[in-house]
């Protein structure tokens, strides 16, 4: 891997997302989602704090990130791009990690407004940032994994909107599946309740920073990658 | 500078490239010829490592494609059918941006960019949007795309495909400048094209190479034609004399024989000229006329692709009889 030409990669693709209007389009409905379902409750509970923000989010962003990540392979794939992309000097794994890397930095960039809800809850009471600093550093973790996810799906298909439903429902199974655990066979409910991404999301937004969940979204986060760099190597 | 052995490429079941060989020197300007889907694309995808061969060898320069394929690309520019390139950017982002992934020093960029849009003659496009362009202009900054990193080789598929006759012109003369530091393939199913342009020529049909030598080989390679006008004499004694001559394949007479001259034509597989005019001259005839139709690179082209087609479609029909 070189840094340099994944550097440049993503220079590209973000530089992509900032001249269509894709890319706004997908902020609002972000900021409306998470705007929406914050303060519909947050009056209604009446605590200073931001659990709410971060109950509904991995929901939200199972459905956001596909939507960013969808046009990542696609796109080259049915534009013919690709070829051009691929022929020059840079290895598959610069490419992977480029247009990762965009993709992470963009669903960074979308989620930083929402630090104006926090800035606006410490002015209606004594808000502890303790928890709002470790929801946000979960909530990192959990972009990481669904952005490498929804690449995934993107390496798959040169559909766009297919490789979006496909993101989607594996993302949508990542965050909610610890919710229809009692659905699942006795036996098999320890694998999917660690599967699940949402309890190590909420493990950390707790303020409980355990390797474990740490090592859950970076091992699947690399696995969803290495699974990306054989569906394209295997193109060849 | 590109060395083939045995290349062969399976679709699935479907087999693109049958062992294919050949070799191409530096400087050299190479056509690639051959009907629609006879693996040219697939040889040239192979060459710039987008595709991985099922068997054989390619060494570009110093480098296995398989093993430096980073080294390869560096030295290879490379046009797709279609210049296929990002249809949301500019034309000036994108050559910075490939002026970039190329590894060009920053100081060298913008110099380098001036540069090519003189020689591709994009002065006027270089901030519009690609997907914008013309054809001919969309085929101007591929070219560009493929020049940037000043690579030794440039591989150029169909790049006058589409192209009206002065674009074709501007292309053939650009390719032809870069000709002659570089080493270029180029395909095209357009003969003349490749006559005009290259150096060498290897014909490809079903992923076999049919042909391979300069324009002036393959049209004298196989057979040649003379067409004779002789008097006094008539066709039946014609053919008696000639055909046991030496390499004397077929007489045939031609239908704008008249009644005072005899008109034929002679089909060998060697110059038999002096053994013609001396039966000639030992019979008595009077020769009007005696010329060398040269066999034209469309109809070798036609008998070197077509035949093994009629020939496979006669095993085809046999094995259906039984």
């Amino acid at each position: 891997m070189r840094v340099k030409a994944s550097l440049r990669i993503m220079r590209r693709e973000l530089g992509f997302y900032f001249v269509s209007p894709i890319a706004y389009i997908v902020i609002v409905v972000f900021l409306i989602a998470t705007g929406w379902f914050f303060f519909s409750v947050f009056f209604l509970n009446g605590r200073a704090d931001l659990r709410e923000f971060f109950f509904a989010l991995p929901l939200i962003l199972a459905f956001v990130v596909p939507a960013v990540t969808m046009r990542l392979f696609s796109e080259e794939f049915s534009s013919g791009s690709y070829e051009t992309l691929l022929t020059f000097p840079v290895s598959t794994i610069d490419i992977l990690t480029g247009k990762f890397m965009a993709a992470l930095i963009f669903c960074l960039l979308m989620l930083l407004p929402t630090v104006s809800y926090s800035i606006f809850v410490s002015t209606l009471g004594e808000l502890d940032w303790g928890p709002v600093a470790a929801g946000y550093l979960g909530t990192v973790f959990l972009i990481g994994l669904l952005s490498a996810v929804g690449l995934f799906a993107s390496a798959l298909t040169k559909n766009q909107i297919v490789a979006f439903i496909i993101g989607a429902a594996l993302c949508v199974f990542l965050t909610q599946v610890h919710r229809a655990l009692f659905l699942i066979p006795a036996f098999l409910t320890g694998l999917f309740h660690f599967l699940a991404a949402s309890t190590h999301f909420n493990n950390i937004a707790k303020g409980v920073l355990d390797s474990r969940d740490l090592l859950y979204f970076v091992s699947l986060g690399f696995l969803a990658l290495y699974f990306s760099n054989l569906v394209i190597a295997n193109k060849r | 500078m590109i060395r083939i052995q045995n290349l062969t490429k399976y679709y699935g079941t479907f087999k693109a490239l049958d062992r294919v060989n050949f070799e191409v020197g530096r400087g050299e300007i190479l056509g690639l010829l051959g009907p629609n889907g006879a693996g040219k694309t697939t040889t040239m995808r192979i060459l710039t490592c987008y595709l991985a061969p099922t068997a054989g060898t390619v060494r570009i320069g110093d480098f296995d494609i398989l093993e430096n394929p980073r080294q390869v690309k560096k030295l290879i520019g490379y046009l797709p059918e279609f210049a296929p390139l990002y249809a949301d950017m500019l034309v000036y982002d994108y050559l910075r941006y490939v002026a970039s992934i190329r590894d060009l020093a920053s100081s060298l960029r913008e110099q380098r960019i001036a540069e090519l849009a003189e020689i591709c003659g994009l002065r006027e496009v270089m901030h519009r949007p690609f997907r914008e362009l013309s054809r001919g202009y969309k085929q101007r900054v591929g070219l560009a795309h493929a020049l940037m990193g000043n690579p030794d080789i440039i591989i150029l598929d169909e790049p006058t495909s589409g192209l009206d006759p002065n674009q074709i012109v501007d292309i053939r003369a650009i390719v032809k400048e870069m000709g002659r530091e570089k080493t270029i393939i180029f395909s095209t199913h357009i003969l003349t094209e490749a006559e005009a342009t290259c150096d060498r020529i290897v014909i490809i049909d079903r992923g076999r190479i049919v042909a391979d030598g300069t324009a002036e080989t393959i049209k004298s390679a196989g057979r040649l034609e003379y067409q004779l006008s002789l008097q006094g004499v008539d066709f039946a004694k014609v053919r008696r004399h000639l055909s046991p001559l030496e390499g004397v394949k077929d007489i045939q007479s031609l239908p704008d024989s008249g009644e005072q001259e005899l008109r034929i034509r002679l089909i060998c597989s060697r110059d038999n000229r002096t053994a013609v005019s001396r039966v000639a001259r030992e019979q008595g005839w009077m020769v009007t006329e005696f010329s060398r139709e040269k066999g034209s690179l469309e109809t070798i082209f036609r008998e070197l692709t077509q035949t093994d087609q009629t020939k496979d479609n006669k095993k085809h029909r046999k094995r259906r009889k039984r």
